[in-house]
């Protein structure tokens, strides 16, 4: 066990913890704090994976701008609090084994590659840099980095339109 | 880096499948969208490590895309709830079906 | 046409030949677009000038083939390429053509000057002047239709125009369609034409046909050089074509047994008649023989044949002219009977005199023609001048049945048509064949190729001669001499200058046409000479000796002696004892001296023969009856009564009904129904699953993924 391996399984073990912290909590306010903490994780293995530009856009877009979206949302609308019971009583088992049998599959799918998979290697220091990141989006992805600010704007006025109340 | 990649493809198995369950099991419009953030993240973190160990920054550019494209849908989808919460009085996604065949 | 083509030696004008057809064309064209707002002169004279030109080209022609008598052929436009078949529009140039071209258009200008005013007064007495462009337009596209046929380097080419004659003769025949007996009179004779027409094109069509399964060709160069080798191989083939063509000859040229269309053609206003009918189309027959000539040259049955018909036709048509008392009657059995003469001479293998014959009879005959228009027109001026006058239309009783073609209405012109009545006595005599008028040189050239080569034709031609002489005094004598013998005669008065300058012009040429030919010098043979030429092959079967054709003082005498007796004989008889007769009271008096003499021999020949009743009781009525029993028994009772309403009409009901009721309600409603039920059965369950919770849905989307996946691991 490589120090960096315990601290893979430490971070892995809080990832799926708070993820499932978000599914079980009843209140929608802790299912949110739970999913930044998820985020906050995420954004960690992304610097362990030598991607730093996008971890920091994780913790400022995901965890900051998104996740603080949602907690207003929740809070205006004071609708933290659902009823539990789901609508068909058959739903819930169903969903639930429907689950594991995906995961199974995923896991089986994973463990029955991994020999064809690529084995871990170093990179340069460039890599992942804001730098090499730039270079890339701006030169062989232009015209979609700019169709994305068109589709913002739109996201932008569909919101205030949807949100606007009808006079 | 030495841990080996399947590791952080299981991971992402995992926190998606948890994220699904989310969309399945919760009542809850906030909630279930915030899964559906959840299985967009474990999709970025599978894409995350594939670009690591095969080099190519292009992933990671992907990566950026989708976190544009969830923040847009975010606002939107955001607007639509508080939308049907002004009609409704509720955000249950059991009490809406007024698409029924 | 290229100019090394152009051989050394005079110059040629060759390439001019398809304005032979063209410019009638143009005409024809010009009086149809604007002639309606043309007066009548203009389309006279456009029409006229269309023929004329066409005349003009062909002495350009014929000047271009004194410096190259071999003449050539000019290719216009290909007219059908189909396999083997390859039929060119090409024009024909050589002396025989070109002979052809100068009389058709030469006379045929002539007929056009004459009918500028002939027809200003026709269309106003038949009480339609706007039919005058009409008359014109049709006149120019006869002769653009005769230029087609006289032109043709084939035997196709020359069928287009055949039949183009045979329309423009249907079209003109029946020019006042709604008038003559009974108001259908006119239509009745068009028709006739046509369809005898059509029994000889058929023979046409038959030996077309024969001819392409044996030559693989239409042309005629083509077709003569395989003569030879055709003739060892298949003689019958040949003589199969031969009398085929002759079967067309006989339609178009009016022999025995199809010549009855002739005499009700002149139902068509007399220029037709003189050009159509008498001087050119019915021409076109013995122009037929003269260019098939090497295909009769080898089968001596198939020219006897033709020259028997010639000879039949001459003197049977002849006895009929005896007895007519219609003036363009009598004109007409003598076409036919001098057409005759010239088919009996092309069969006998005498292809010059039967051209020379054809040529000088086309300027005396259609002299006779506008002639006796001339006389009709003043007769009706006559009559015109009667109605107009109170004092003689009281005089004159009996008025309503008037006939200003009936020669016995007639009598004493002389004094009142003095122009008409000269030009008339020159045509006249040079038909009956007086020398020295052109009449008697080209019928005594036949008449002594005939005592050489077909006694029995010769005594069938000198006997049509002596009649013909006959029937022309007794015209002559009848239309001019002796007293009026109507109110509408004793007033008849001259035709125009515009007609009587071309009576005059034919006068002459029907005078002097035969220094063409004369015995010693022999001109037109020698010029025809050049396409009328022999095959080695062909040298060894007799074919006469017209190049040797001395004159006969036998055989001339006794044809001119014959005529003379004949005339002396009419005078005897129509001046002499008429005057007799007309001592006897009204009722006894016979309306001809002939009558008296022949008695019942003379009614034979006044009815024809009864031919035209031989051929309603032997061909026609049967066929009519036929047709009839076809048309009422077969046709109506068997096919439409009994077959089409009951069984067809019942059995169909049947299998209809059967249709719909089983079939259709049982079987195919069924499974639409069917199909109808179960989706709607099928929908109602489905439309469960759309139970509009958006959780359901991702549920199935979630389901599809591990059982896709599932799948991709199993694999």
């Amino acid at each position: 066990m490589t120090p960096q391996l315990i601290l893979f399984f430490f971070l892995a073990t809080v990832a799926v913890l708070s993820a499932l912290g978000m599914l079980f909590s009843a209140n929608a306010i802790y299912a949110a704090l739970f999913l930044i903490l998820n985020f906050g994780t995420v954004a960690i293995f992304y610097l362990l994976l030598s991607a730093p530009f996008i971890a920091l856009a994780q913790v400022t877009v995901y965890a900051g701008a998104i996740m603080v979206l949602f907690l207003f949302v929740i809070m205006l609308l004071g609708a933290e609090r659902t009823g539990r019971a789901p609508a068909s009583w058959w739903l819930q088992p169903l969903a639930l084994s429907l689950g594991v049998i995906l995961l199974v599959e995923a896991l089986y799918i994973v463990i029955s590659q991994r020999g064809a998979l690529p084995p871990p290697g170093e990179v340069t220091a460039a890599y992942g840099g804001p730098v090499a990141i730039g270079e890339v989006l701006f030169r062989q992805y232009l015209l979609p980095f700019e169709v994305t600010s068109i589709l913002l704007l739109v996201a932008m006025i569909g919101a205030i339109v949807l949100s606007r109340r009808r006079t | 880096m030495s841990v080996p990649l399947a590791y952080y493809i299981g991971l992402s198995a995992i926190l998606f499948t948890i994220g699904a369950m989310g969309v399945l099991i919760r009542r809850n419009s906030i909630v279930i969208f915030m899964s559906v953030e959840l299985m967009l993240n474990a999709a970025n973190l599978a894409f995350v490590a594939f670009a690591r160990s095969y080099e190519a920054i292009s992933g990671q550019i992907f990566v950026f895309f989708v976190m544009t494209v969830a923040a847009v849908e975010v606002a939107v989808g955001l607007a639509l709830i508080v939308a049907i919460f002004h009609t409704k009085q509720s955000i249950d996604v059991d009490q809406m079906n007024s698409l029924r065949g | 046409m290229l100019l090394s083509e152009v051989p050394a030696g005079g110059a040629q004008f060759f390439y001019l030949v398809p304005w032979m057809v063209f410019l009638p064309l143009i005409g024809l064209l010009i009086n149809i677009i604007v002639g309606g707002r043309l007066s009548e002169k203009w389309i006279g004279g456009i029409a006229s000038a269309a023929t004329g030109l066409a005349f003009v080209v062909a002495v350009f022609l014929a000047i271009s083939l004194v410096g190259h008598p071999e003449g050539t052929t000019v290719p216009l436009i290909d007219w059908i390429t189909i396999g083997e078949l390859r039929v060119r529009w090409g024009f024909q140039v050589d002396t025989l053509s070109v002979t052809m071209m100068l009389m058709v258009s030469f006379v045929g200008t002539l007929i056009h000057i004459y009918a500028i005013g002939y027809m200003h007064d026709d269309v106003r007495h038949n009480g339609d002047p706007a039919r005058y462009r009409r008359f014109f337009v049709f006149f120019n596209l006869f002769v653009l239709a005769m230029m087609v046929l006289v032109s043709a380097d084939n035997y196709l080419m020359l069928f287009v125009g055949w039949e183009g004659v045979g329309l423009c003769s249907y079209l003109l025949i029946g020019f006042w369609y709604e008038k003559g007996e009974k108001g259908i009179g006119n239509a009745l004779a068009a028709k006739k034409a046509f369809i005898t027409n059509r029994i000889g094109d058929f023979g046409f069509l038959l030996a077309a046909f024969t001819m392409f399964g044996i030559f693989r060709t239409f042309d005629f160069e083509e077709v003569f050089k395989q003569v030879p080798q055709v003739a060892e191989l298949f003689p019958i083939a040949i003589l199969m074509i031969t009398l085929f063509m002759l079967l067309g000859v006989t339609g178009k040229s009016a022999q025995l047994p199809l010549y009855v269309w002739l005499p009700d053609a002149m139902a068509g206003p007399t220029p037709v008649s003189a050009l159509i009918h008498a001087a050119t189309m019915v021409t076109a027959g013995v122009y037929l023989v003269a260019r098939s000539f090497p295909l009769y040259a080898i089968v001596p049955a198939a020219q006897n044949t033709v020259a028997i018909v010639g000879g039949a036709t001459a003197l049977f048509a002849a006895t009929i002219g005896l007895a007519q008392f219609d003036i363009k009657k009598v004109l007409a059995y003598s076409t036919i009977s001098q057409l005759g003469f010239m088919v009996a001479a092309v069969g006998m293998g005498a292809i010059v005199a039967g051209i020379f014959h054809l040529v000088a009879h086309a300027f005396f005959k259609a002299l006779l023609f506008l002639s006796a228009g001339s006389v009709i027109q003043g007769v009706e001026r006559g009559e015109h001048h009667i109605e107009h006058d109170p004092k003689l239309k009281k005089a004159s009783k009996a008025h309503a049945h008037f006939d200003p073609q009936d020669m016995r209405n007639m009598g004493g012109l002389r004094t009142r048509m003095k122009t008409t009545f000269w030009v008339y006595i020159i045509g006249a005599l040079a038909l009956s064949g007086i020398p020295p008028l052109a009449g008697f040189w080209s019928k005594d050239e036949i008449l002594l190729e005939a005592s050489h080569l077909n006694p029995l034709v010769y005594y069938l031609l000198v006997a049509a001669a002596f009649f013909t002489a006959f029937y022309m005094g007794r015209q002559v004598l009848m239309v001019f001499f002796g007293e009026p013998r109507s109110e509408a005669a004793a007033h008849a008065t001259e035709s125009p200058l515009v007609m009587t300058v071309p009576l005059m012009i034919l006068a002459f040429f029907s005078a002097f046409g035969g220094l063409m030919n004369l015995p010693w010098l022999h001109t037109l043979g020698h010029w025809l000479e050049h396409t009328i030429k022999i095959e080695e092959a062909v040298k060894e079967v007799k074919l006469g000796a017209e190049a040797a054709v001395k004159f006969d003082w036998v055989v001339a005498s006794i044809s001119t002696a014959l005529a003379l007796i004949a005339i002396g004989l009419a005078w005897w008889l129509y001046e002499r004892r008429y005057k007799e007769l007309l001592k006897l009271p009204q009722a006894k008096r016979p309306d001809d001296p002939l009558r008296g003499i022949l008695g019942p021999v003379f009614r034979l020949l006044e009815h024809k023969y009864w031919v035209d009743e031989l051929y309603w009781a032997v061909i026609l009525n049967p066929y009519i009856a036929l047709s009839r029993f076809l048309a009422e028994q077969v046709d109506w009772r068997f096919w439409h009564d009994w077959f089409h309403d009951q069984v067809i009409l019942r059995g169909y009901n049947a299998l209809a009904r059967l249709l719909s009721v089983q079939i259709d309600l049982g079987v195919i409603d069924a499974i639409a129904n069917w199909i109808g039920e179960v989706t709607q059965r099928l929908a109602n369950r489905m439309r469960l699953i759309q139970s509009g919770y958006v959780r359901n849905y991702a549920l199935s989307v979630f389901l599809g993924v591990v059982i896709i996946l599932g799948y991709l691991i199993l694999r």
